[in-house]
């Protein structure tokens, strides 16, 4: 009995001990050393312009406008977050739909339908399957450079600029894998729109 | 497409390399030799023994072992739950977060301290910076400490002779945490950072939408409407909507999550700082990023078959085992890696919609997946990841294809044994190489030995209690949720999809993973509940069944090796393994597959 009290002293000593380590100094010391590196990463990547908050680089919103870069289909959640004053906030959800059913061809038999309405240019040119489908995360800031290119046409016209001027935009907001290997070429959307309205 | 097949390649790559010098050094610190680090940590390692007044050179049993090992989870289960019940009145909450009720509390609490992070919450929305750092990351850190120390004790069982000394539970878990977990995540975390991860202590920022979103007084949101922000009215086909709410700004999550998410990685816990986990764009927001979570959630399991050679003291032993879940790993990763590249006729739409692999992009069944990962590196990470019981996920297994997301599902329901969670991965499969020599023994007609210990009845029990609790948690749960009708409203997806819907979930909890087919609404009592009990079940019936081996096998002498002796490191037994990890885990579950992924495939393709 006596060494069963003992063993439970002991568990809770080294719980709590634990607790301090990996729960308050591993923190505090991680959240130190970032906010001293890495100030802009830390808190959020967010694009400000004169004062003004344009975004975050790093989520994606969503855009139905013809004179904007479109980005990957969303599904908007505007009832979980909302701001002090009591005004819904904008989130996303991943869509969590399997691809293999007939819904969901329907859906992307509607989704094609749109995309073909609003890019007359590109006439029955198969489309970017980016284009079709919900992220992962449902905020995916990204799209594919085969993407961009399908709706350069669209934004030329609607944006009364060149279609090369456009390409030259888009070009600037592209990353490249990872070391060449790694990952996926991207376009960044909120980039490439900020541009459009000459915000950067 | 050959740049493709290169990066599928080098994960692999990458991953064995690291895995060989830190396996030797885990070896190292687990036996207290002297490694690069030893003066920077043993004086940290003795501060925890002062602090906790603990013997650094006592001796455990294997039953006093066990009671320490149960009674500390006890410990972190009470704790945790406590700590989401009362968050609402505890510091630490900016966004004014309300207690987490008591059934979503009971499996949340069981799901970080069996080191399944299963999550029927989303972080961002239900819990608390004080929750998520002091409950779920210090979790985070034990139970993975436990699962590496339960390891140790069953190797020092295989090397002891007529001795009952497994070590102390105490000292293995202060070793795990202040020289390997601790110093790995801190160098994991700080260049989470600097790839764009948040961590911070401040509350959600708010940004401008681009263009707002114009929301009906239900809640919904109006398509192709006139919005004039001036007048605030919204307008929809001439028609102007009342009462219509115009949201203007997006949240963005903030909080100390990059520390989270590397310990989350690196301890096969899997559960996310953010409820989409790492598809989340502020928590895996580039390759580099990825490359770091990924290869670490696979780094520590692979790193300990190594380990395991190193310690008994027959290298061999340690890369037979290794082949064994390799070979396993490989071989899914291939199977997901082509079906998911191919998507489905629902998607392609008879050649309307491009999911060709190019230069310009990565094609194939892009639902669910974040432009970034493409097929590959989310074919990859999803492999890995219910290949360990990590459960992390960086696309969406619910919207892979009925193949693709059958083969993860199948990873989980073997056991969780190719390479699975830290530690439990490796004396899961160890208790498969038992069974193996066992019916390798029967069919040759000798006396079954492992590494010199005879296999006799008792271990034999314990080690089929280790392989089928698992496969036995599953079905049993499932088959349970599947007759009841009120699960039904939970299914995000109708028909064969909506089953493997439920299978998913009770094959995730069961194998200690913690991913999901995430379309499943999960928060509910009776989900909460019993998918709670079979996380409990299929962690500690495991562990305790590991112990009694470890106990027994440590009193027994050590038989000599003879011409006769059933070779363990060869070819044949690497095989031999396989194909007993594949049998049990075919025979437990060719019935609900069949029902679920393989009938969904079917009918796609007609």
């Amino acid at each position: 009995m006596k060494a069963m009290k003992s063993t439970l002293l002991r568990t809770v000593l080294f719980s709590l001990t634990f607790t301090i380590i990996c729960g308050v100094i591993y923190t505090a010391l991680v959240t130190g050393i970032a906010q001293l590196l890495f100030p802009k990463q830390a808190n959020g990547s967010i694009i400000e312009v004169g004062g003004k908050k344009y975004g975050c680089e790093l989520l994606g919103q969503q855009y139905t406008d013809d004179a904007h870069l479109w980005g990957r289909i969303m599904k908007v959640d505007v009832g979980t977050f909302t701001a002090e004053d009591g005004t819904p906030l904008m989130y996303a959800a991943p869509s969590n739909l399997s691809p293999a059913s007939e819904e969901y061809q329907a859906l992307v038999r509607e989704r094609i339908e749109k995309l073909r309405a609003a890019n007359p240019d590109m006439d029955e040119t198969a489309i970017p399957v980016d284009l079709v489908t919900c992220s992962g995360s449902g905020l995916d800031p990204h799209i594919s450079p085969a993407a961009a290119e399908y709706q350069v046409p669209r934004l030329a016209k609607a944006n009364q600029i060149t279609e090369d001027e456009i390409r030259a935009m888009i070009r600037e907001c592209t990353d490249g894998k990872w070391l060449g290997l790694f990952g996926e070429e991207t376009v960044n959307v909120l980039e490439v729109n900020l541009r459009l309205d000459g915000i950067l | 497409m050959m740049g493709t097949v290169i990066q599928y390649i080098l994960y692999l790559v990458i991953l064995v390399l690291l895995a060989i010098p830190l396996g030797a050094y885990i070896g190292k610190v687990m036996n207290g030799e002297k490694t690069i680090l030893s003066k920077v940590f043993v004086p940290c390692e003795n501060l925890v023994y002062k602090v906790t007044r603990i013997d650094k050179n006592e001796q455990m049993n294997w039953k006093k072992y066990t009671v320490c090992t149960l009674l500390f989870s006890a410990a972190g289960l009470v704790g945790l739950f406590l700590l989401q019940i009362l968050q609402g009145f505890l510091p630490g909450n900016p966004q004014h977060l309300p207690g987490v009720p008591w059934d979503l509390s009971f499996n949340t609490a069981i799901s970080f301290v069996t080191n399944t992070n299963w999550q029927a919450y989303s972080g961002e929305s239900t819990l608390s910076y004080l929750t998520q750092s002091l409950g779920l990351t210090v979790q985070n850190f034990v139970s993975a400490a436990t699962g590496i120390a339960v390891l140790f004790a069953l190797i020092r069982g295989l090397i002891q002779v007529k001795k009952e000394e497994l070590g102390s539970f105490w000292v293995d878990m202060t070793r795990v945490i202040v020289h390997i977990l601790l110093p790995l995540n801190l160098v994991i975390a700080v260049c989470l950072v600097g790839g764009g991860v948040v961590q911070n202590l401040k509350p959600a920022e708010t940004v401008d939408l681009l263009e707002p979103i114009a929301v009906s007084a239900k809640g919904e949101i109006l398509e192709n409407a006139d919005i004039d922000l001036e007048t605030q009215t919204v307008t929809v086909s001439g028609e102007t909507i009342s009462n219509a709410q115009i949201v203007t700004q997006q949240i963005v999550p903030l909080g100390p999550a990059a520390s989270q998410i590397a310990i989350k990685q690196t301890g096969t816990n899997g559960g996310g700082y953010f409820g989409v986990n790492a598809a989340h764009p502020l928590e895996n927001p580039n390759p580099f990023t990825n490359m770091m979570e990924m290869i670490s959630l696979l780094l520590i399991p692979a790193a300990l078959c190594f380990t395991f050679g190193r310690n008994i003291k027959n290298k061999k032993q340690g890369i037979a085992i290794f082949m064994a879940m390799f070979l396993c790993l490989a071989l899914a990763l291939s199977v997901v890696a082509v079906n998911e590249q191919l998507a489905t006729p629902q998607l392609s739409q008879n050649g309307a919609v491009d999911t060709a692999v190019s230069q310009m992009q990565a094609g194939g069944n892009m639902e669910g997946k974040e432009t970034r990962f493409g097929i590959a590196t989310s074919s990859t990470w999803a492999v890995f990841t219910t290949a360990a019981s990590n459960g992390s996920v960086n696309s969406m297994h619910d919207s892979y294809t009925p193949l693709g997301g059958m083969i993860t599902m199948l990873l989980m329901q073997l056991g969780e044994v190719i390479f699975g969670g830290v530690g439990c991965g490796l004396y899961g499969m160890l208790a498969f190489a038992i069974l193996t020599v066992f019916i390798a023994g029967l069919m040759v007609g000798r006396t079954p030995e492992f590494l010199g210990k005879k296999i006799e009845p008792y271990e034999m029990k314990w080690a089929v209690a280790v392989c089928l609790a698992t496969p036995v948690a599953i079905l049993i749960g499932s088959g349970i949720a599947a007759a009841l009708p009120s699960v039904a409203d939970s299914l995000n997806n109708g028909g064969a999809h909506g089953f493997s819907e439920i299978l998913y979930a009770y094959s995730s909890a069961g194998g200690n993973n913690g991913s999901a087919f995430a379309g499943f609404n999960a928060n509910t009592v009776f989900l909460n509940v019993s998918l709670g009990l079979v996380m409990l079940f299929a962690r500690f019936i495991p562990i305790v069944g590991t112990m009694a081996i470890a106990g027994s096998l440590a009193s027994k002498k050590k038989a000599a090796t003879t011409a006769g002796t059933l070779s363990t490191t060869n070819a044949m037994f690497v095989f031999l393994l396989i194909f007993i990890v594949l049998l049990v885990g075919a025979l437990s579950f060719f019935p609900a597959l069949s029902l679920g992924p393989i009938a969904e495939y079917f009918s796609s393709i007609v």
